[in-house]
């Protein structure tokens, strides 16, 4: 195995992306928990953002994929739950390119518990606070629906957990 | 003790399980777009917590089998879920009183599950409660939409209430296996959850003005095995493709 440091496989984790959200990568994301060599092995501990979701074992595949194709052939993925993911794990730049790519990012103070609404939801196209939930739940288990009342444009928000 | 963890675990996996399963039959099928996606959403997020809880159960017990094996192979009475989430779905507002009143209880078990001892039990309860909150909040709202929307709506949610209601309490009404969790702090105390269940679901029923039966006598017996007659039904279509085909891959 070629001599690297854990900054040098950040750096090629930084490639792989979430697939349902292709601008996000897995770091942006925060679901990265651990990097660590072991002898001739590398240990790689990644978390789940949702319990059902289908996008795990791509993103298993493609970290093997992108850190065979930089000479690591010894790799372990290792799935953690405890402490489990949070929105607030997403990395302030993967919020700004959530907002670019036209999905709200998350808010970080955490609402959910007292059964209230995620509040002043800004529209990522005209930033307009006057906005609507339309569904709790949208296209993948990460995301709720929401409209802008100004540009009428529906949008996605990526919903705080 | 090991008998004890096997089946407790599993009566925690199966309510997400066949839940997931009846929620999923509404795919393709919802009544508007939007809350066709919000029903096989939870169905995906109640079948995640089916297969962490399945794995672990076949990590502790490697003689049961794999997830796949043990979710998708037993026979009908070692199925140990209540009998509420096997109930059939009906119109939407029988999936939304179903959902409601499981999902009450799911939140306060889900909390109490993280004073427990066992570590990996403990790690899936917080994992899972973070979702379950959400679940609950959207039956929560959807229990006020039916029941203050039209007078037909809040017909449908007043008759959908009265006739899953026998149903509501096995869930919150301590057994043995139950008892014996607790003792062995593997579970947590189902009379606390119980208290606050009841008391939340009686709040929320009763400020938007639907009344639940009185006098009733309530039903029980899926946590031991003994199903309804919706359960058959329910483990035919979704046993299907393992029974067809053991040990099939995708
Ligand atoms: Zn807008």
């Amino acid at each position: 195995m070629v001599k690297v440091s854990v900054s040098n496989v950040y750096d090629i984790l930084k490639t792989v992306c979430d697939p349902e959200i292709p601008v996000l990568s897995i770091l942006d994301l925060g679901i990265v928990r651990d990097v660590k060599f072991n002898d001739d092995s590398l240990n790689i501990t990644i978390t789940p953002t949702y319990t059902g979701c289908p996008a795990m074992h791509m993103i298993e595949a493609n970290i093997l994929a992108a850190l065979k194709n930089e000479g690591f052939e010894n790799v372990n993925i290792i799935t953690t739950l405890s402490p489990p993911w949070t929105t607030d794990w997403l990395t302030d730049s993967g919020k700004q390119k959530l907002k670019e790519y036209g999905i709200a990012p998350p808010q970080t103070t955490k609402r959910i518990e007292t059964l209230l609404d995620d509040q002043d939801i800004i529209c990522p196209r005209c930033n307009s606070l006057n906005t609507n939930k339309l569904s709790d739940f949208g296209s993948t288990a990460c995301k709720a629906m929401y409209q802008c009342k100004d540009c009428l444009e529906p949008f996605d928000y990526f919903k705080c957990h | 003790m090991s008998d004890l963890k096997y089946k407790y675990f599993l009566r925690i996996a199966d309510n997400a399980m066949i839940l997931g399963q009846r929620l999923s039959e509404w795919c393709g099928h919802g009544p508007i777009l939007e809350q066709d996606m919000a029903l096989t959403n939870i169905a995906l997020d109640q079948i995640g917590e089916a297969r962490l809880l399945y794995q672990l159960i076949s990590e502790l017990f490697p003689e049961k089998g794999d997830e796949d094996k043990i979710a998708f192979t037993r026979d009908i009475s070692a199925y140990y879920n209540c009998l509420l989430v096997e109930q059939p779905n009906g119109n939407f507002a029988d999936t939304i009183a179903r959902q409601y009143l499981f999902d009450s209880f799911n939140f306060h078990f889900h909390q109490a599950l993280q004073n427990v001892d066992d570590q990996r039990i403990k790690e899936i309860g917080a994992k899972c409660l973070k979702e379950v909150t959400y679940h609950r909040r959207w039956s929560s709202e959807w229990i006020k939409r039916l029941a203050l929307g039209t007078e037909v709506s809040h017909q449908k949610l007043q008759d959908a209430i009265n006739k899953i209601w026998k149903y509501a309490n096995e869930c919150i009404t301590p057994d043995a296996l139950d008892n014996e969790a607790h003792a062995n702090c593997l579970g947590p105390d189902i009379n606390q959850v119980s208290s606050i269940v009841s008391e939340e679901r009686a709040q929320l029923l009763d400020s938007v003005g639907i009344t639940v039966p009185e006098n009733t006598w309530f039903l029980s017996g899926g946590k031991t095995g003994s199903h309804s007659e919706y359960m058959g039904y329910v483990l035919a279509e979704m046993q299907y493709m393992q029974r067809a085909y053991p040990d099939m891959q995708w």
